[in-house]
């Protein structure tokens, strides 16, 4: 089990990082959503993998339970995540929108960047 | 011995508080602004009068209250002899100088500013003469830099004022970092921060193997402070400022700073011959050259300026003899200078202000004009001069005295020879001041018509001048005692040396010198005229050409880095960002050991397997295919559901509701996004390229997953046994992730819903801006393909959404209600409530979903802000710690018990905002799709059959 999830990570990370280097804004933001996935699942991982052992209290007598503050701190990552990616959707619309290219360099081509250089 | 006293802190506190009054009184006019300034230094003067009597008896005053004592840091101040000096020097001159401001500046200056400014440098000057503990003094030491930046730069419409603020900024600061070195490692040998401490400690500071290292540092702040050659270069470019200013941080206290620091490391650090010929040589060159150019000055303060280098010269040069004597001689040259100089400059400040010039070849003959200036003018020159009957004559007799006793190297007579040089040459210029500006013929092209200032403008120099001569008359009565106090404070206790204040020491050397130094000062002056054209005409190197080219390389060659790392490219940091981290962490795994495997690998069932297949296959896919948006954005979705389903394999529910909800959302706001964005991303990078950023995803990847696998395999140990101990008992629940979100770690969660509602209304300000430009315009533009659907709001959609509406909230709401006890909670209620809500969106278009909204998304999350927070501060009002959760069961027949919580009502803000925040954010990008020319429409769906069966009726 441990190979499944440390490669799932792996494979999300390179594939994360991959993507997060491309030059368009669209490629990068879904880079950066599986990097946050990988960053999500490897915090996970860090309370050790257990199966059948939900951090939910059992009412009939002793049981043994997975480590709950690696899920407490990732599902609030999870959120985040959402968050920051929504926020990162809306500069790369408004960044299209004003400059009619979504490329993330300054100066590429396309951005009018160097056309508004050339007309100061 | 030591007396506690709590007036040191309201001394030290004083200016600062004080610093708030002119900005409020300049209102009242300049004479109230001005009164008002000078109150919190009176009354600091007053206190500081009323500790005195214990000073002079040769106690010593502490204060403490600890700041951070793991830092060693304390608001330490102490006040002995040395203090009372300066701290009266600083003080007095304050209120002085606050007097002459007031008739100085003129009416377009914004006084109010100068004042605060004023202020807040004497508390910080006063701060370094009275802290005890050394890294305060450190703070001061910097906010005397910072201070002066902004006096200095005062007009800050003149380019020399803003030129000589940032060079005097760059070469103290630069000193006073230098410093920090020096104190730390003056610290760590004496095992204390507190000068109390270190001053005893002479012996082992002077035999550590760290000594010559402190040593260097710390005099690099205090030549840099002192204007000491090689650093002299500044002060004279600092003459920009206005002349209080002048008179007050170039004269009295700022440039006094670095020989105030010597004198009081005195007894730790003097006594060694690196001492000796570090400072006495720095010192004498110093002397002699800042005399040698103040001559050939034209501007007055200029002259002054250079006098005083010369003069700091000569104190530093004092106190690196390194005798006991020399030392008390400097402390009181210190006073001496102080009062004829402060006066120069004041005097100076008048002759500019009244004929509007301080070229020394345009003036003259002013005595018959300006006979109040002139006369408090010549007085003060004539003990700069150090003629008999004036202070200065004295303490240069004994200067040149303990010069003839002084040895450098093999050389018995080199300091006094040069200690006589200088004083001749300070003869000349000071003889050249009166002789220049005030004697000779009056003329008729002054720029300006010149008369004697009002009373309150000489009122302080006069001030002044009566102090030069009352102590050049009468100096052991007058100053004798202070001098003594503050010189055995300067030389760490123990016997006084043999010295006597007085005019006449009968035949000595310094007598033969003094003699020499008055004839060659009038000859020197008399062949100024030819003497000044050979000085022009000789090249010598000018301080700011080589102080702006340095500043200029630097600032290149910073430009260069910066320019090459940070080109706009936002992926080459991505890049370098990487692979950094890749060397970092392949430093760390290739130093670092590995313990045994600890725990043995779970079984892989088939199911899983198949999960992991898809999982990688959908994620390599992404890759592959993320030119074409779409597809990939159709794929990554099933990365998401993947995951989710390996949250419930591997025992985490609540993640895996989680993440399926905030799946779904995310998605639809891509596609929403996607909606204006290109759909093809063009091929852009080459092979060369897509090869490296390969190779660095592929290294990322391995060294991830290799670090994942290596920790899962081994124990850890957890703090998580504490929460599955005390979830249900302290915190009322069984679930224990949403225990922790909501009570043990409720302070986390409380940020992050902030977070969350930043972010919302972050792209709802976004949008507001964007639609506000030209960008709307653009929009507005938009061209549709004629192929779209026409059917866009479809009727087995619209029905079954709404249909769902009601059971999506009610499960929302049942998950948010199990939450404490089972999986579920706010944050996945109000995701999914989210969905619900959107689903009518997209079932029957924005314009109609949004006219039946009664509510604003805004406000939701300020509501769940607020109510998460009034939960918490509840707590407090129960004497708990914030956000701390109380519980307890109630029974209603015929309902089961059930639990009350304050969590739950902590878990509602956190619904509120993650709620509010998903559909701001989705609301905000459909505002972009109406104007863009979507078609809006009133009706639930396009199509609607039962209009047919109305229109036959009708019919």
């Amino acid at each position: 089990m441990e190979v499944v999830v440390a490669s799932a990570v792996g494979v999300l990370t390179a594939s994360g990082i991959y993507l997060v280097l491309r030059l368009r804004a669209f490629p990068v933001i879904l880079g950066l959503a599986l990097l946050s996935y990988a960053a999500n699942v490897f915090l996970f991982a860090s309370g050790r993998l257990a199966i059948n052992m939900p951090p939910v209290l059992s009412k009939y007598g002793e049981a043994s339970y997975t480590d709950p503050l690696p899920q407490a701190l990732v599902l609030t990552a999870i959120v985040i995540s959402f968050g920051m990616t929504a926020v990162l959707v809306m500069v790369a619309l408004a960044a299209y929108l004003k400059a009619g290219s979504d490329a993330v360099n300054m100066g590429a081509p396309g951005t009018g960047a160097e056309d508004e250089e050339a007309d100061s | 011995m030591f007396i506690e006293n709590g007036f040191l802190l309201v001394i030290a506190a004083l200016p600062f508080v004080g610093a708030l009054i002119p900005g409020l009184m300049i209102r009242a006019g300049r004479t109230a602004c001005a009164s008002f300034t000078a109150i919190p230094t009176a009354f600091a003067l007053v206190l500081l009068a009323m500790l005195a009597p214990e000073v002079m008896q040769g106690n010593v005053i502490r204060y403490e209250v600890e700041w951070l004592p793991q830092l060693g840091l304390s608001a330490a101040f102490f006040l002995d002899g040395l203090g009372l000096l300066f701290a009266g020097m600083i003080l007095g001159v304050g209120l002085l100088i606050t007097l002459y401001a007031r008739f100085y500046l003129s009416g377009e200056d914004p006084m109010g500013q100068f004042y605060t400014y004023l202020l807040l440098f004497q508390g910080a000057m006063l701060g370094i003469v009275i802290s005890d503990n050394i890294l305060l003094l450190l703070i001061f030491w910097e906010l005397t830099s910072l201070s002066s930046f902004l006096l200095i730069g005062y007009w800050k419409h003149l380019p020399e004022g803003r030129q000589g603020a940032r060079m005097a900024l760059a070469v103290t600061g630069a000193g006073g970092l230098a410093m920090i070195g020096g104190m730390l490692i003056l610290g760590q040998i004496v095992g204390s921060y507190n000068l109390t401490d270190i001053l005893t400690e002479g012996e082992a500071i002077r035999a550590s193997e760290w000594y010559l290292p402190a040593l260097v540092l710390i005099l690099l702040g205090a030549f840099t402070k002192s204007a000491q050659f090689p650093f002299h270069f500044w002060l004279p470019h600092a003459m920009a400022a206005p002349t209080p200013v002048s008179a007050y941080l170039h004269s009295a206290t700022m440039v006094k700073a670095g020989v105030f620091l010597m004198a009081r490391m005195w007894p730790a650090l003097a006594g060694t011959d690196a001492w000796f010929y570090l400072v006495a040589t720095t010192g004498l060159i110093t002397m002699v050259l800042g005399a040698l150019i103040a001559l050939f000055k034209d501007d007055l303060k200029a002259l002054l300026a250079f006098s005083t280098v010369s003069h700091l010269g000569l104190l530093t040069m004092l106190l690196g003899f390194g005798t006991k004597l020399a030392a008390v001689v400097a402390v009181f040259h210190i006073i001496n200078h102080l009062t004829f100089k402060a006066a120069l400059f004041m005097t100076a400040g008048i002759v500019d202000h009244e004929t509007h010039t301080r070229d020394i070849k345009r003036l003259g003959g002013l005595r018959h004009l300006m006979p109040v200036t002139f006369l408090v003018g010549t007085v003060a020159a004539l003990s700069m001069a150090g003629i008999p009957l004036f202070n200065g004559f004295l303490s240069k007799e004994m200067m040149l005295e303990e010069a003839a006793h002084t040895t450098w190297g093999n050389s018995p007579y080199a300091v006094g020879a040069l200690a006589t040089l200088g004083a001749l040459l300070s003869v000349a210029y000071s003889f050249r001041f009166i002789a220049h500006v005030f004697l000779g013929p009056v003329r008729d092209d002054y720029p300006a018509k010149p008369h004697d200032p009002p009373f309150g403008m000489w009122a302080a120099p006069a001030l002044l001048a009566a102090c030069v001569v009352i102590i050049g008359i009468l100096p052991a009565a007058v100053v004798g005692p202070l001098v003594a106090v503050a010189g055995g404070a300067v030389i760490g206790g123990g016997e006084m040396p043999y010295y006597s204040l007085k005019i006449w020491h009968g035949i000595t050397p310094a007598l033969f010198m003094s003699v020499i130094a008055v004839a060659g000062g009038l000859v020197l002056l008399a062949m100024h005229r030819p003497l000044d054209r050979v000085w022009n005409a000789v090249p010598r190197p000018e301080a700011k050409t080589i102080f702006d080219a340095l500043i200029a390389r630097v600032a290149g060659a910073s430009r260069g880095i910066t320019e090459s790392m940070h080109n706009g490219a936002i992926s080459r940091y991505l890049a370098i960002f990487f692979v950094t981290t890749l060397i970092v962490g392949y430093a760390a795994w290739a130093g670092g050991g590995l313990t045994e495997a600890t725990r043995a690998p779970l079984p892989v069932p088939p199911a899983v397997a198949i999960g992991w297949v898809l999982l990688i296959v959908a994620v390599i896919s992404v890759t592959i295919t993320h030119r074409r948006r779409f597809l990939s954005l159709v794929i990554i979705g099933v990365v998401g559901l993947m995951l989710s389903a390996g949250f419930v394999y591997l025992s985490a529910p609540d993640l895996a509701l989680t993440q399926i909800s905030v799946e779904t959302v995310t998605i639809m706001l891509l596609l929403l996004a996607l909606h204006f964005l290109p759909k093809e991303t063009p091929v852009e990078s080459g092979a060369a390229l897509r090869l490296r950023d390969g190779a660095i995803a592929a290294a990322s990847g391995l060294g991830v997953a290799a670090l994942a696998y290596t920790f899962m395999l081994r124990d850890v140990d957890t703090i998580s046994d504490f929460h599955l101990a005390n979830s249900y008992e302290g915190g009322g629940g069984t679930n224990v992730v949403n225990v922790i979100l909501v009570d043990f770690r409720g302070y986390d969660t409380y940020g992050e819903i902030i977070v969350l509602g930043i972010a919302g209304l972050v792209i709802f300000a976004l949008m507001e801006t964007l639609l506000n430009g030209p960008v709307a315009r653009r929009l507005r533009e938009t061209v549709y393909e004629p192929d779209r659907s026409r059917d866009r709001h479809p009727l087995m959609m619209v029905v079954a959404t709404r249909v769902m509406m009601p059971i999506a909230v009610m499960v929302g709401i049942y998950i948010f209600l199990r939450g404490h006890n089972e999986p579920g909670g706010g944050f996945v209620a109000g995701l999914v409530i989210s969905i619900a809500l959107l689903m009518q969106y997209m079932a029957s278009g924005f314009a109609w979903t949004q006219a039946r909204q009664r509510f604003e998304y805004h406000g939701l999350i300020g509501f769940g802000v607020i109510i998460a927070g009034l939960t918490g501060a509840g707590a407090m009002l129960a004497g708990k710690p914030f956000l701390t959760s109380a519980f307890d069961y109630f029974h209603f027949p015929p309902i089961e018990e059930f639990e009350l919580a304050t969590a739950m009502a902590f878990d509602l803000g956190v619904f509120l905002v993650v709620f509010g925040a998903v559909m701001l954010m989705l609301y905000s990008l459909s505002r972009l799709a109406r104007i863009a020319g979507e078609t809006v429409n009133r009706e639930p769906m396009d199509y609607d059959p039962t209009d047919r069966v109305e229109n036959r009726k009708e019919a």
